[in-house]
């Protein structure tokens, strides 16, 4: 066995999923396949207002008369959208947890086994969790201290019925319900996700996270997240994902959207650890999420940081729309890819105000047979002067079988503003390794070090206390590394 | 400690190595000094067991036969290659690297690893001894570094692992006159009598500042000849061709 190959069968080797375990709870399932009939149901098991019902509804109807979109370079079989079940919820949830004691122990140890401390005395200090088990939310941790200063944390159903003025006004503002296929598809059929509202001038004092995971067979995951961050306000937010290992792909198509008003910031960090198949590509989940933010007021900031490492397919471009003068637009990727995992990610900046800033700086793995491509859009608008972005792609490969792309869209519509694209492509070579080793470090301990160097300006971004779980994921034992 | 016993390595079928012997005490210093395209590289490559030398013969350490073994394990055995040309990673830090490296060596010999302070505190002192400037540890490994820069990086992880035997690719190549004296002071500084070296270098200039004890010249595979240090000067003076076939 070569040095490489040893190489690529190590670093498959990574990807033994340790969170492929099912959870044996009985659940409540709607009949499956996509009706209105589903949309009522959903709608009335959270006890939603009119209101929520028609807005799914027309969301429903629009869905009909538009297309999968299928420019994307993954391809993937047909998804029967009459063949999914588009709600799922542990049977003795149906009226969502009042406190702790009442989760299923089931559950509990789930969240456990992820390493999700959902009880209050082990949690990370600074940490509140809304934990979406399939599609309902089961534990909204530290809410009443932050009820205290006015922020609102909870799932978006409470929310629905707790503070409608908010959601009807923010909902569907950054995606508009008609936006594409899968962000309609989710306007019809969103099951749960975090609600967060941050009053004017509030620093929310912890970081807030939301933690996924998909455990119902032929599920489809259709969370809606909504963060709003009133005037001068600032919040950081992370979410982490895993599914158990099934054969069968599974559809994820979720929608976030954030809002930023005059001179507030939203951090918004997410560590993507879905199910990736196995190593021929059977199973694992199709990662097709929509997620954007609204740069609306003045000075604003928006700052999106994701570490993709799992999903069979992963389809996203977290996007800032630069509204507000000022305002600042930040994405920072990690995408690996391994074995058979295809990944088509990036952002989408559309700089609309005066000397509005974008920041962009994606790294890619690629590893195995997997393929992995930056696609990205840089817009600067004919108002938006003195506006400016800088991009920076890098891709890494780990053998010799796997691909990399880097695809760019700039448009430049004013002349005082300024457009920079930097782009990499690099391998890492069996003289690194026989360095490294030569110093001690075994093969796995070699590569982990150099693709954490690869990723560090990324990782940096993350929150501290996710920053550890973020390294391993990359294949990375922090162990011996200096702080 | 080192017993080396008709050693042939060839790479991509071709033989380069042609049975060599060699036998290094504890304590020793051996020079090998031969032209280019001699098999020098060759041969600190098949000592670290690089893959891709393909190796027969025994290379005996320490009462071992350690040919099976991969480089890590003779790494962490004690063997240390300072490396002609070293390696550049980008965005790993020196710090975080020498670190991970050493406690890579102390877990395989069952010893404490050492925690953050402990580090700084011994790659202080190690930097310090050795005149090099610690702004360099901050910066990404081996990247934007000058020649010298290199070598003393390898020179600060010798120091920091204390290896039993140290090979020495070329260390002297590319090093200006004060790069050279930082270097070798180095080196001895390290020479005790646990320790042996293996110097592989085409010039004498760095064996003035390195007294060997042994100087061997290599040519097509083999050692040639044997001596002690006046070997070398007589090479410096007369070139290799008298040696060489």
């Amino acid at each position: 066995m070569s040095a490489s190959d040893e190489l690529i069968q190590q670093y498959q080797d990574r990807t033994e999923y340790d969170h492929g375990f099912v959870t044996d709870i009985e659940t409540i399932d709607v009949p499956k396949g996509l009706s209105e009939e589903t949309i009522k149901f959903i709608s009335n098991q959270k006890k939603e207002p009119q209101w929520m019902l028609d807005w799914r509804l027309n969301a429903f109807n629009r869905l009909q008369k538009m297309k999968e979109p299928d420019w994307q370079k993954p391809k993937y079989p047909k998804i029967n959208y009459q063949d999914l079940y588009y709600y799922s919820a542990p049977k003795n949830f149906k009226d969502g947890p009042k406190s702790l004691d009442e989760i299923d122990p089931e559950i509990k140890k789930t969240y456990d086994k992820l390493g999700i401390p959902l009880e209050e005395q082990k949690r990370l200090a600074g940490v509140a969790v809304d934990a979406v088990f399939d599609s309902v939310s089961v534990a909204t941790t530290f809410k009443d201290k932050l009820k205290e200063i006015g922020v609102i944390f909870c799932s978006i159903s409470e929310a629905t019925r707790e503070h409608p003025e908010l959601v009807q006004k923010y909902l569907g503002s950054v995606i508009p319900v008609t936006d594409h296929y899968f962000a309609t598809l989710n306007s019809a059929v969103f099951t749960d996700g975090s609600f967060v509202y941050i009053p004017p001038g509030v620093r929310c004092p912890m970081e807030l996270s939301t933690y996924f995971r998909i455990n119902a067979e032929n599920t489809g995951q259709f969370e809606r997240t909504l963060i709003i961050a009133d005037k001068g306000s600032y919040v950081s937010y992370l979410e982490g994902c895993t599914a158990p290992m099934r054969d069968e792909n599974q559809l994820h198509a979720a929608n976030v959207e954030l809002i930023a008003l005059d001179d507030a910031e939203i951090k918004y960090s997410t560590v993507q650890n879905w199910y990736p198949g196995d190593k021929d590509g059977k199973g694992g989940i199709y990662n097709f999420v929509t997620k954007r933010g609204d740069c609306r007021g003045k000075n604003s900031k928006i700052s999106w940081t994701q570490v993709e490492t799992g999903s069979a397919i992963t389809w996203k471009y977290p996007s800032c729309i630069l509204r507000g003068d000022n305002s600042q637009g930040e994405f920072y990727s990690v995408a690996i890819t391994n074995n058979c995992q295809m990944a088509d990610t990036g952002t989408k900046m559309i700089h609309l105000g005066k000397n509005t800033k974008s920041k962009i700086i994606s790294k890619g793995i690629s590893a195995g047979r997997a393929d992995n491509m930056y696609r990205g859009l840089v817009s600067i608008h004919p108002k938006a002067s003195g506006s400016k972005n800088f991009t920076q792609c890098d891709s890494l490969l780990v053998g010799n079988k796997c691909g990399a792309h880097t695809v760019p869209y700039i448009e430049n519509k004013n002349s005082s503003s300024e457009v920079e694209h930097e782009a990499t492509t690099s391998k890492i070579s069996d003289d690194q390794l026989f360095y490294c080793r030569q110093r001690g470090l075994n093969q796995e301990e070699a590569v982990s070090l150099i693709v954490n160097g690869f990723c560090k300006e990324v990782l940096q971004q993350l929150p501290m206390e996710f920053a550890v779980e973020a390294q391993k994921l990359v294949g990375i034992s922090l162990e011996g590394s200096v702080g | 400690m080192i017993d080396i016993k008709n050693l042939k390595v060839s790479v991509e079928d071709k033989d380069i190595i042609k049975g060599l012997n060699l036998k290094i005490n504890k304590g020793e210093v051996h020079a090998i000094m031969g032209p280019n395209g001699s098999g020098k590289s060759t041969l600190s490559y098949a000592l670290s067991g690089k893959e891709g030398y393909e190796a027969e013969g025994e290379i005996n350490y320490n009462g071992e036969n350690i040919l099976e073994l991969n480089t890590e394990e003779r790494a962490q055995k004690g063997i240390f290659l300072a490396f002609q040309y070293p390696i550049e990673i980008p965005g790993v830090f020196t710090n975080n690297f020498l670190r991970t490296s050493l406690n890579s060596v102390k877990k395989a010999k069952g010893e404490k690893e050492l925690n953050a302070v402990e580090f700084l505190n011994l790659v202080k002192e190690k930097s310090e001894k050795l005149k090099i400037d610690k702004e360099m540890l901050s910066r990404p490994l081996n990247v934007g570094f000058s020649g010298g820069e290199k070598k003393r990086n390898e020179i600060l992880q010798m120091s920091l692992l204390e290896p039993n035997f140290v090979i020495m690719d070329e260390t002297d190549s590319g090093l200006d006159i004060d790069a050279l004296k930082i270097v070798s002071n180095g080196v001895n500084a390290m020479r005790s009598p646990k320790r042996s070296f293996l110097i592989i270098t085409h010039y004498q200039r760095l064996l003035n500042y390195i007294k060997p004890d042994f100087v061997h010249v290599f040519s097509d595979g083999k050692i040639v000849e044997s001596g002690d240090w006046k070997l070398a000067l007589e090479l410096e003076n007369d070139g290799y061709a008298k040696f060489v076939s």
